[in-house]
């Protein structure tokens, strides 16, 4: 089973805060374990909201608003892909993972898979 | 049931998935590192285990601390410094009878450089080890090195729960008397050993792939353990073609897995899948990784070349679209580094895709007669498949009769029937040939 593992930003992140070198370090260590069981599919962190922007849709209305946004905690900061056997694995690399970068949360959401479609 | 019982109960349950996780997470990890310890991996997997039980009783009472698997480590740690204790207590009660002395040396720390990455590779070695029957690899490394249970393993293996328990044990013994230390091998011993464990995982991935017994096409279960122990060696092994290789393999053969059947569980041939539903992240990955090991100057191994070759197909939108002619030279490549008659007739097979089934009936034809194909249902389906193309529908059935009655499961036995009944209303000719990674991943034939 996949799971997408989303970290959100927090006030200081989404004032453009980058890790300390030793939350790097930790983050690398962490990442290279978590490769070394073999179940990191791939992941990406992003940069704060106003680096970025938001399309939002009301019935045929299509507006583009350009960052920063309020909420930083509402912001997704970056993403992982997990293949595991469980919800519980996954939440506990989450769980891990959330400790080290300092997030406020980390959203477990399962991938809709091809033979969940049949 | 009331209320608090259910809440409890749920909670009991939450409590016993983590448990699980992280026992399936830490495990390898923790009795990799204490095996370096202690020296021996039948206490280590002893310790890790006590250390398992410990942590259960305390958090079962307290809830899970913020960092179990520090924990874990701690207690693993303390427990085998105190089983060096105690056997070198047991040696200085002798030294002490002999010279009075009741000093008690200390245990050796950690060495520094033995990092966490160089355990869990130490341990697969280990589980890997050349002493050991191919059986026993195989089921101590998905104990040891997957963590699963033994019962897990059972199920994996299709074999009896005390059969593997036994293995295991037998297994541990064999490396106990053969004395094989924890040690990475140095470099040209380490080349032979990761060969080694390349091949277990790879014989793991077929096993799974196409079940060899019983009714079941795939055990997709299987294959996803081998596909995770096949990232992880990548993952310590980063610069190793061949092992960047055989993981590309597997990554693009699974995302096959979906497509390789229909939804009445019949098997579906590689070159009328839906490739629509192959899965296209696990294209991505083999992809890249294919890219990864030309980048770093390429591989003539004999998992980069089919990982070569399975990226040919994974490039093709279309079956049509698929490069035939580029198949047939990796297959050329792969015959002269690994000639084997399974590869000679995946070669037959690109051929005669390239160069029409004439030219690739010429070369399966020598095979035919040989007697270590004698009994394997793939050749003579294969020369049905080139026969039909040809136009040959009486000759065809019968190669397809005759593949089905050697067939090793009933699945693979009916859909061959099916290809003998179609030969006789004519269709045949419009039905393109068989799967040929279905063979390209059964080089357990001798």
């Amino acid at each position: 089973m996949r799971y997408m593992v989303m970290h959100y930003e927090t006030e200081a992140t989404e004032n453009g805060a980058m890790p300390t070198p030793e939350q790097q370090q930790a983050i690398g260590t962490f990442m290279q374990e978590v490769a070394s069981t073999g179940v990191l599919l791939g992941g990406e962190g992003v940069f704060p909201s106003s680096h970025g922007a938001r399309v939002e849709f009301t019935g045929d209305d299509v507006r583009v608003i350009d960052g920063p946004f309020a909420e930083a905690r509402e912001l997704i900061a970056g993403f992982a892909l997990l293949d595991v056997q469980t919800l519980a694995e996954a939440i506990e690399i989450a769980r891990k993972f959330g400790q080290i970068v300092g997030t406020g949360r980390v959203d477990v959401r399962r991938v809709v898979e091809a033979s969940d479609l049949q | 049931m009331n209320e608090h019982d259910s809440t409890r109960h749920s909670e009991v349950s939450a409590l016993e998935e983590r448990l699980a996780a992280v026992w399936r997470a830490e495990s390898p990890r923790l009795i990799a590192r204490v095996a370096r310890l202690v020296g021996d991996l039948s206490a280590a997997e002893d310790i890790a285990q006590d250390a398992f039980v410990a942590a259960i009783e305390k958090w079962r009472v307290e809830g899970l601390p913020p960092q179990p698997a520090a924990w874990l480590h701690r207690t693993a740690r303390y427990l085998a410094i105190d089983r060096i204790r105690r056997q070198d207590a047991q040696q200085a009660k002798y030294r002490q009878l002999a010279a009075r002395s009741d000093v008690v040396q200390p245990p050796e720390e950690l060495p520094s450089d033995a990092t966490l990455a160089d355990d869990l590779l130490g341990l697969i070695f280990m589980a890997c080890h050349p002493v050991l029957s191919a059986d026993a690899r195989s089921a101590l490394t998905l104990k040891l090195v997957c963590g699963l249970t033994t019962e897990e393993v059972a199920r994996a293996l299709l074999t009896a729960q005390a059969t593997v328990a036994q293995r295991i044990v037998r297994a541990k013994r064999t490396l106990r008397a053969a004395n094989v230390t924890f040690e990475l091998p140095e470099q040209t011993e380490r080349a032979r050993r990761l060969q080694a464990v390349r091949e277990v995982i790879y014989l793991l991935f077929n096993e799974g792939y196409a079940a060899t017994s019983g009714a079941q096409w795939t055990r997709n279960d299987l294959c996803h353990e081998a596909q995770r122990l096949a990232r992880t060696l990548a993952a310590l092994t980063p610069n190793d073609t061949e092992t960047l290789g055989l993981l590309a393999l597997l990554e693009i053969q699974a995302s096959r897995l979906a497509a390789r059947t229909d939804s009445s569980g019949n098997q579906v041939l590689l070159m009328d899948q839906d490739r629509d539903r192959w899965d296209h992240l696990l294209i991505r990955r083999g992809l890249a990784l294919v890219d990864r090991i030309e980048h770093l100057g390429g591989s003539s191994g004999c998992y980069a070349l089919q990982a070569a070759i399975a990226a040919c197909h994974a490039r093709a939108t279309h079956a049509e679209s698929t490069d035939w002619e580029q198949i047939a030279a990796l297959y050329d490549a792969l015959a002269q580094i690994n000639p084997s008659p399974v590869v000679e007739l995946n070669r037959a097979l690109a051929v005669s895709r390239a160069y029409g089934p004439a030219e690739g009936l010429a070369l399966l034809t020598p095979l035919m007669g040989q007697p270590v194909m004698a009994g394997y249902h793939l050749l003579p389906a294969a020369a049905a498949d080139l026969s039909c193309l040809a136009g040959e529908h009486q000759h065809a059935r019968d190669l397809f009769l005759e593949a089905a009655a050697a067939a090793p499961n009933q699945r693979e036995r009916t859909a061959l029937q099916r290809r003998a009944a179609e030969c006789l209303n004519h269709i045949a000719i419009t039905v393109p040939p068989r799967d040929l990674h279905q063979s390209d991943l059964r080089d357990e034939l001798p």
